[in-house]
């Protein structure tokens, strides 16, 4: 199954996505991450004013399979959460690069995005992924 | 076909693998005049003979069917009314070990549901969990919950000197390594008010106990705004008698409310099994420890319940839980359902306000004693504190030697310093004629 990939967001390694909007980034799952853990039926998301560095633990998306731990792809500021995971987790799934947001971030580092994979480099990393798993 | 765990072959072909010649060097550690003691056993007897000799190794017992006790302190002697023990003693319920395949066990579940509901009327709370070991591992939990709601950026506890003495060892306990730093503890005397003025940023919550160890029913107005004015948990302990005539932490703010529910138709049994029950509000129920029940329907449309968040520990969460142990007292929280079921909301108040009644009757002519002095400055429920002329352990020993009297708690043992206090607890099980023997005999005891 091809996961869908978003061609204007940036990915890590462990499966979540940000979209850089000047000096703010939005972030979440990937769709692939979210087709891994199946339905998602909580997600727990920091406090806005809380300050994380690149590759910090920033939230946990809870699943009927597993709870997972979300790494942030930059270090900066949360400046909003999205309030509508709280009583729609499943948004996560449904949509997960637009109404399954995690959180708005300010950008402390814009050095940092250059690291980050570009949607045809995370594509491959994804269908390498699905073929090591055996799918 | 018989089961052979290991042949002899098996047997020594392990040994030789270790070295060892044969299965008694094994044991060689262990001193050999303990090793393979004589049992010496009496000839085989009758179970006429057998029981007589229990039933007069029984009577040895000071059992409080006849014996006056004004021993409380966290353990408490209530009426149990006859049916809690019928329902308890239906085998569907007593011979079933926690359900692991629980939807298929409807009536454990609706049993724990009901007791879920009537704790959360008892604290005025949204969300109960089908109950902890007793009420000083509730209130562990609620140390350990706080902290994660406190994301682990807070570390610190203000915990009340005047909550139970065990409760806290408890919470020592449990929280040990997790760079706790506790406050507070060391002032027993310490206000409800100067406790929440010990708030600040870094607490994770405030923890007091209302009526407190010493009996004292706690002013909890105020302390939910000052916890809350720094984002800590405000964490009341609370007995659930007393909530039958008291204001509930609930309707006062609190965060979490717990408490043991062995008042509530759990027999005193040498100390044990308690349950400890532990209530919150729907906002941080992903944080709760335990199992939850909920109610749904079935495919048919037909009311049911299920095991709602239970799998969040041990299949779910693991090592991301706020808390691994799932286990709840199911027995004791049925006795605990069946209890409050029978009382009803009538029945618990007139139970609340018979101890009430009886523990100010009790005070107020302990009081009266030339010897003896009661601290009634603070509102108190069912147990108060008595300073005696001499050190509290002497007068206990008095009471039980010269009449019969299973006396107070010393307060010496848990409090240096207060060896001349002692915590009277009385219940509605205190007879007036009980009550007057006890001051009659305090007043004999004094010198």
């Amino acid at each position: 199954m091809a996961s869908n990939i978003n061609q204007d967001c940036l990915y890590s390694q462990s499966h979540e996505w940000v979209r850089v909007e000047g000096d703010t980034a939005y972030a979440g799952i990937t769709d692939y991450a979210q087709s891994q853990l199946s339905d998602i039926v909580y997600v727990e998301l920091p406090e806005v004013g809380t300050t994380y560095a690149q590759g910090d633990n920033f939230a946990v998306v809870e699943s009927v399979k597993a709870a997972s731990d979300c790494y942030l792809s930059l270090s900066g500021e949360i400046i909003e959460v999205n309030e509508a995971l709280e009583s729609e987790p499943e948004l996560v799934n449904s949509d997960p690069y637009g109404k399954g947001w995690f959180v708005r971030l300010a950008i402390a580092d814009a050095s940092e995005i250059e690291g980050l994979m570009s949607p045809s480099d995370y594509a491959e990393f994804v269908a390498k992924a699905e073929e090591e798993g055996g799918h | 076909m018989s089961y052979v765990p290991h042949t002899d072959s098996d047997v020594s072909e392990m040994l030789a693998r270790i070295g060892v010649s044969d299965l008694q060097e094994l044991f060689t550690a262990v001193p050999a005049a303990v090793r393979f003691p004589a049992i010496d056993l009496a000839a085989p007897r009758s179970e006429l003979d057998v029981m007589q000799e229990l039933k007069a190794l029984a009577a040895q017992n000071a059992a409080l069917d006849s014996t006056p006790s004004f021993l409380g302190a966290g353990a408490y002697h209530h009426w149990v009314p006859s049916v809690v023990n019928h329902v308890l003693l239906r085998s569907e319920f007593y011979t079933a070990y926690t359900p692991y395949q629980p939807e298929i066990s409807q009536g454990t579940l609706q049993a724990i549901f009901e007791y879920q509901t009537m704790i959360c009327d008892l604290t005025a709370m949204e969300v109960s969990n089908a109950s902890h070991y007793d009420g000083a591992t509730a209130m562990a939990e609620a140390v350990i919950m706080s902290l994660s709601a406190g994301r682990g950026r807070r570390n610190r506890v203000v915990l009340s000197g005047s909550v139970h003495p065990e409760y806290r060892q408890t919470v020592h306990t449990y929280t040990q390594g997790m760079d706790v730093v506790f406050v507070g503890e060391d002032r027993p005397g310490a206000t409800a008010k100067e406790l929440g003025a010990l708030v600040d940023d870094s607490t994770a919550c405030l923890i007091l106990q209302s009526p407190d160890f010493f009996g004292r029913i706690v002013d909890l107005r105020g302390l939910a705004e000052a916890a809350h004015a720094h984002k800590a948990l405000l964490v009341v302990a609370s007995n659930p008698i007393a909530l039958g005539m008291l204001k509930p932490a609930g309707e006062m703010g609190a965060d979490i409310v717990l408490g043991d529910g062995q008042p509530l138709g759990n027999s005193l049994s040498f100390g044990g099994p308690h349950l400890g029950f532990f209530a919150t509000r729907q906002e941080l129920v992903r944080r709760m420890a335990g199992r939850l029940v909920g109610e749904t329907v079935d495919a048919d449309g037909k009311r049911g319940y299920v095991l709602t968040l239970s799998t969040r520990e041990q299949h779910i969460r693991r090592d991301k839980a706020t808390s691994n142990i799932c286990t709840n007292q199911g027995l004791n929280a049925l006795a605990a359902a069946v209890y409050l079921a029978t009382l009803g909301k009538q029945g618990l108040r007139q139970v609340a306000e018979l101890c009430y009644h009886r523990a100010h009757y009790a005070a107020a002519a302990i009081d009266a004693l030339d010897a003896y002095h009661v601290d009634q400055s603070a509102p108190f429920f069912h147990e108060f504190v008595v300073s005696c002329p001499r050190p509290a352990s002497e007068i206990n020993a008095a009471l039980w030697d010269r009449h019969g009297i299973i006396g107070g708690y010393a307060l010496g043992s848990a409090y240096p310093g207060m060896e001349r206090q002692m915590l009277i607890c009385v219940t509605e099980m205190n007879s007036r004629a009980q009550i007057d023997g006890l001051v009659s005999a305090l007043q004999e005891v004094a010198k």
